[in-house]
């Protein structure tokens, strides 16, 4: 943006600079957070694949009818922060949490938890659209019935539609409900999956990367509707494009690699701060290189 | 420009233009070559199949030259009907028992009453009272009890005991339909040589004569083998494949579900893996020892149908249906397992996250999203190991398939044969009828997996059709 610098100066200063760090303490002071209150709030969460701490000392707190936004270089940890959200992480075998997530003040760590409780209030949409194969109808309506729908057939179909309506694809597919969810277009997939998130009717949506295999015009519509959605929940985003991070969020965060001492490259909180600010007048170094596409 | 530095460097590292050309022939001879040997191989394995195909269809069919005691086509017109309108078959089953109360003698009449009667209602040969009798003794003959015979029963009798068949000479497909002129000479030579005292020539008849036929399908076993069939073998084939569909697919599945979907990784796991792999490999014979040990021995009781009844079993020990469609199933288990296991790791991990994002328990996922998609490997690799569990005779002979019995199966308690051990025992006769058979039989079981291998194809089509 502002910086001018041709090719061949910027990989050398990404050269000099390396993905090594100034030295600086592990009690780096991380901006205090402001704000409605929040409806997740992480308190010095570590995540360890195996002996492998992927991400250390996270603590934030999502605000309530918010997009937050997570942004950072590939292997920063903020797709590992997501899914110790929802407890997803729980599916890789090797993955351990320490400290705290809470949830309306509730640790969704804690002893006697159900991760499958804590899915259904806290949904997820993926990063490569994943409808089931089954039509676009059973689609969402098989959230409803897990989660013990008892509504009659006519109840179903009206909470089918309402989930369509809410992820915008109701006017594409309303003729065609029986038709496999392999028949839409990679976008309509990706909005069929938000339809199926939001039926279960959660609290919170996960979105990781979900524009990342979409074409412009598809990315602009989940867009749109990522702002129509911030009405009825919060939604936390994990996004590589740092433009959809700053038209889409309220506030962002940014997260880096640092190497520690025996060479470990673990993801650390940066900077998280209202997206304006983040990205017009940010306070940490890390965070206006990677901005100003110094590296990363 | 710039364009002069690579040539150099070209002609450092790579060969020269012509050098090239040269490399790049040999290059081809040799990928030519390789693609050559490839068709070879496969022409190998073409003709080897073939050979295979026309060696039984070879002993299937062919000229036979017969004699019978009783020629069918006057037992036909003795009965009252036009021989050339009516065969033996079309008669009823009425008339054909008549036939046989004024043909056989009587102690041979009763003996077969006694093997199974031939009406509900009344006896044709036994005496009601000395029915009684016997069927109230220790040792009740099987007639007291099972069902009465059928047309197709009753006509395998009249064959055999009335019209006699007897193939004095019988020659294979190919050769009858070169030279059939060798096949009649041979015969005259044979009789002229006196090899047959008891028959003249004049009561030989020349015919085409399909070994493999329904009546063959559909007639019990019999010691001559003009007259012997395979529904008994056929039926415990059946029953066979029954019991291992039945014990194999719930544990197979089951087994598979859970270390593909529940089991963390650990050593343990490993290990059972391992295992589970080298099951597969078992010779058959060595299940077949297993079965003799476990199924007939340990748990006669169970396998002999004793725990189900008073105080009479069904059968007089463990050889039965049941001990050997266990050993079957033990046998097809790690197969059944492995190919589930290859079916689940194909669906997508996307689904799953998808149903537990949704606040899914792990089974409501597994149960409606990762089965249904797995569905059509699972049933394919299923269809395939039963289908060659067909065709295992060594664990049938260890844990003890009868070689000669007459009598259907009636349930999973009764002895049983089944048609590899009926192939078996008819190849290892000297005559040539009973290779004949015997190569009949393999055109039913060839047949039998033709017919389980196109379920399993339809079935994959269509569920792999439901999953897009």
């Amino acid at each position: 943006m502002t910086n001018e610098t041709s090719t061949e100066s910027r990989i050398d200063d990404v050269i000099e600079q390396g993905m090594t760090t100034e030295p600086q303490g592990p009690s780096r002071p991380v901006p205090e957070t402001v704000g409605p209150p929040g409806v997740i709030e992480t308190k010095s969460m570590n995540v360890y694949y195996g002996d492998f701490l992927a991400v250390a000392d996270v603590s934030l707190n999502f605000g309530r009818n918010q997009i937050s936004a997570l942004i950072g270089p590939s292997g920063c940890g903020k797709s590992t922060v997501l899914r110790s959200l929802n407890r997803m992480n729980d599916l890789v075998p090797t993955a351990r949490t320490e400290g705290e997530v809470h949830y309306h003040g509730e640790n969704i760590y804690a002893d006697g938890v159900d991760p499958v409780e804590v899915r259904r209030t806290i949904g997820m949409v993926f990063q490569k659209p994943n409808p089931f194969p089954k039509s676009i109808f059973d689609n969402i309506a098989w959230g409803a019935k897990i989660n013990g729908f008892r509504g009659s057939k006519a109840e179903l179909e009206g909470l089918v539609q309402e989930a369509l309506e809410g992820a915008a694809l109701w006017d594409e597919v309303k003729d065609k409900l029986a038709e496999s969810g392999y028949s839409l277009s990679g976008g309509q997939q990706q909005r069929l999956c938000i339809a199926r998130a939001i039926a279960t009717k959660p609290d919170v949506i996960l979105m990781d990367e979900p524009c990342s295999a979409l074409d412009p015009i598809a990315t602009l519509r989940i867009e749109e509707l990522m702002l129509e959605l911030k009405e009825n929940y919060s939604i936390i985003i994990v996004t590589h494009n740092m433009q959809q991070a700053a038209r889409v969020s309220d506030k962002t965060a940014f997260f880096n690699v640092k190497l520690d001492e025996s060479g470990m490259r673990t993801g650390r909180l940066v900077e998280y701060s209202p997206t304006d600010q983040l990205f017009t007048s940010p306070t940490e170094k890390d965070t206006e290189d990677y901005i100003t596409g110094r590296f990363g | 420009m710039s364009v002069q530095a690579p040539k150099r460097r070209n002609q450092v590292v790579f060969p020269s233009e012509s050098e090239y050309r040269g490399q790049l022939n040999r290059r081809r001879r040799k990928a030519s070559a390789f693609q050559f040997f490839c068709l070879a191989m496969l022409s190998v394995a073409v003709l080897a199949l073939a050979t295979l195909l026309y060696t039984i269809v070879n002993d299937s069919f062919g000229l036979v030259a017969i004699v019978n005691e009783n020629d069918p086509r006057d037992i036909v017109a003795g009965l009252g009907y036009d021989p050339e309108a009516t065969s033996l078959q079309d008669v009823s089953y009425d008339e054909l028992v008549a036939l046989l109360e004024t043909t056989v003698s009587s102690g041979v009449g009763r003996r077969l009453e006694r093997e199974q009667r031939f009406y509900e209602d009344r006896l044709v040969f036994e005496d009601d009272g000395i029915w009684a009798e016997i069927c109230a003794s220790d040792a009740p003959p099987t007639g007291c009890t099972s069902a009465p015979r059928d047309d197709s029963n009753v006509f395998a009798l009249v064959q055999e005991r009335v019209v006699v068949p007897d193939v004095i000479a019988s020659n294979q497909l190919i050769p009858s339909l070169l030279d059939q002129d060798a096949f009649v000479q041979e015969v005259v030579a044979a009789f002229e040589a006196d090899r047959f005292p008891d028959y003249t020539i004049d009561q030989v008849t020349m015919e085409w004569r399909a070994w493999f036929n329904p009546t063959f399908l559909f007639t019990p076993q019999n010691s001559t083998p003009e007259v012997a069939g395979i529904r008994t073998a056929i039926l415990g084939s059946a029953w066979l494949v029954l019991i291992t569909i039945l014990f194999a697919v719930p544990v197979g599945v089951g087994a598979a579900i859970y270390l593909v979907e529940y089991a963390k990784p650990s050593r343990l796991n490993d290990f059972l893996q391992t295992n589970i792999n080298n099951l597969a490999g078992v010779p058959s014979i060595i299940y077949g020892m297993l079965g003799l040990a476990i199924f007939v021995r340990v748990f006669e009781p169970f396998t002999s149908g004793a725990i189900f009844t008073d105080g009479v079993p069904p059968s007089d020990n463990g050889r039965t249906i049941v001990a050997a469609g266990l050993t079957l199933g033990l046998l097809t288990l790690p197969v059944v397992i492995i190919s589930s296991q290859e079916a689940l790791k194909a669906v997508p991990d996307s689904l799953r996250h998808a149903g537990l994002a949704l606040g899914a328990t792990r089974w409501q996922t597994v149960r409606s999203q990762v089965l249904p998609v797995a569905l059509s490997g699972i049933l394919t690799g299923t269809i395939l190991a039963v289908a060659r569990a067909i065709g295992e005779t060594a664990p049938l002979i260890l844990v003890g398939a009868a070689t000669f019995i007459t009598t259907d199966p009636t349930g999973p308690f009764s002895k049983f044969t089944a048609l590899p051990i009926q192939i078996f025992q008819w190849t290892s006769f000297p005559q040539q009828e009973f290779h004949n058979i015997a190569a009949a039989a393999s055109v039913a079981l060839l047949l039998l997996l033709l017919t389980l291998n196109a379920v399993a194809v339809i079935l994959r089509n269509r569920y792999s059709r439901r999953a897009e």
